[in-house]
């Protein structure tokens, strides 16, 4: 029984423990103090022991009775709230079949009366069960800043009564695309520091990769959950592709496709498959079907642009905004030429944005436009966000005069 | 149950016109009939201006009177509404309603309960 093993199952078991302990106390600060103390109990314990039968069960357990001791002490809470406690506590059927408290949690956490920047760290410490330090550091704060972000946080969850349950049918779709954009923020996160970056900050995609699964068998009906999960997985497929050895971004079409992650692209693609098998494609849905037909594709020659093109026709109606109108332009100068894409492109209000000034500048080296492609490339490495990608940027401006 | 203060604040000076304010209003009455009626009403009315709020100081063993409002800016609380209601989903949702009626912002936040 290692530190690393105890480590395991706390991540793995935190936020189920916490979900199920705050029927007990009815307080998500106890529910947590009462986990962790637990989890204590069990660093003492299990190196001499070894690990219960069912780590999970044991700390639920011992937490609970923690609460129930916890409230029986404090005098200060009253007795019938101890009693209403222990009263709960006892007539519980064995705990969350379904993962439903997990859910009422998880909706908690990314209410949207709570700041996005809060939302994110809730969930990473509750369900993801990352410490303090271990989300501070992915972020990029002070330890001291994401602690007051989180305790913060619990505190409006606590005093403006927010509740724990799970969204009634006619807000639940509205609700869950705010869940869903908490994961996608928590990837996105991770994989804009992209290349080079620290294990904690480039962890974070894992991370939301392993929250989207727990989503995806708390919900498993829901379409986007599963358009999510594929598009994280087909995006993870290709990230040690991503970057060559020197740690410079290699792009999509250059690519050595032999290096893709086979296991995580069967997957995506298996719930790609699916899902358009089932018609009515969401917005995370279509992105992952559009990654599909890349990651399909036995060589860049191969992509099947007009699918691509048709299925961001389709993203821009169900999704509209400049970036979806930027990538779109990608697939329409491999359909219909560069000049096509580069009127597409124009007027978009996406100038600080790095891609855009990217796209902009291949589509101008197309055109023979070299001198402004130059300048595009320019602006692109200017605003890159990692050192990867502005390097690969700048060689690309440097071949233009070769 | 908690109770929720329901603020609506509004641009100093501002009078809508007859026709544009008459049916803000009528639909403030529906919304609060229809709060009596959920059982969810305890207090509700709109403030008169804030240019006619006075504001007291304790300094010193004495206390000040000024003019007010108290907050310097374009905007004042300009009527509250108090309800009792199950959890924040609940307040929000009736919340929603004045916003929807009034296009001001409302501020929601709970009571603390300490008069038990």
């Amino acid at each position: 029984m290692t530190a690393d093993a105890l480590d395991a199952v706390f991540r793995e078991e935190y936020g189920r423990a916490v979900s199920i302990v705050l029927r007990t106390t009815g307080d998500l600060g106890l529910a947590e103090d009462a986990v962790q103390e637990a989890f204590a109990v069990a660093a003492q314990h299990w190196p001499d022991e070894g690990l219960p039968q069912h780590p999970g069960a044991w700390i639920i357990t011992t937490a609970r009775h923690r609460a129930v001791d916890r409230f029986r002490r404090e005098a200060a809470r009253g007795e019938k709230e101890a009693e209403a406690a222990l009263l709960r506590a006892a007539s519980e059927p064995e705990p969350d079949p379904f993962g439903d408290d997990r859910l009422r949690l998880l909706f908690a956490c990314c209410h949207p009366a709570l700041a996005m920047p809060a939302r994110v760290a809730l969930a990473l410490r509750i369900l993801a069960g990352l410490t303090t330090a271990q989300i501070a550091s992915a972020f990029l704060v002070a330890e001291a800043t994401m602690g007051q972000r989180i305790s913060r946080a619990k505190a409006k969850i606590r005093d403006a009564g927010i509740p724990f349950r799970i969204p009634p049918a006619d807000e639940l779709p509205a609700r869950l695309a705010g869940v869903l954009a908490v994961v996608y923020l928590v990837y996105n996160e991770g994989y804009s520091a992209g290349l080079g970056a620290p294990p904690a900050r480039a962890g974070l995609c894992a991370e939301a990769v392993r929250l989207a699964r727990i989503l995806r068998r708390l919900l498993p009906d829901e379409p986007e959950v599963r358009g999510l999960l594929a598009l994280m997985l087909l995006s993870e497929a290709r990230r040690d592709a991503r970057s060559g050895a020197d740690g410079v971004l290699v792009p999509l079409d250059e690519q050595d496709r032999s290096r893709w992650d086979a296991s995580l692209l069967a997957e995506g693609l298996g719930i790609v498959k699916v899902s358009l098998g089932r018609g009515l494609l969401g917005p995370y849905q279509l992105q992952a079907a559009i990654q599909a037909v890349h990651c399909a594709a036995p060589s860049p020659a191969a992509t099947d642009w007009r699918r691509v093109l048709r299925l961001y026709d389709l993203l821009a109606e169900a999704a509209p905004g400049p970036v979806v109108e930027l990538n779109r332009a990608v697939a329409l100068a491999e359909v219909a030429g560069p000049r096509e894409a580069l009127d597409a492109v124009d007027g978009l209000p996406l100038a600080g944005y790095h891609v855009f000034h990217a796209v902009r500048a291949d589509l101008l080296r197309r055109l023979g436009r070299t001198e402004e492609a130059s300048a595009e490339y320019a602006e692109a490495a200017r605003l890159a966000p990692s050192a990867g990608e502005r390097r690969f940027l700048e060689r690309r401006g440097a071949e233009l005069d070769a | 149950m908690a109770q929720y203060l329901i603020s609506m604040y509004q641009p100093d000076g501002v009078v809508p016109p007859p026709e544009v304010l008459a049916p803000v209003m009528a639909q403030l009455g529906v919304l609060t009939e229809d709060l009596k009626a959920a059982g969810a009403f305890v207090f509700g009315d709109g403030l008169t201006d804030a240019s006619s709020a006075t504001v007291l100081k304790a300094e010193e063993g004495d206390v000040l009177i000024t003019d007010g409002p108290y907050l310097e800016g374009k905007e004042h609380l300009g009527g509250f509404d108090i309800i009792e209601a199950p959890d924040l989903d609940a307040a929000l949702g009736w919340a929603r309603r004045f916003a929807e009626i009034t296009g001001l912002p409302i501020e929601v936040r709970a009571f603390a309960g300490f008069a038990g």
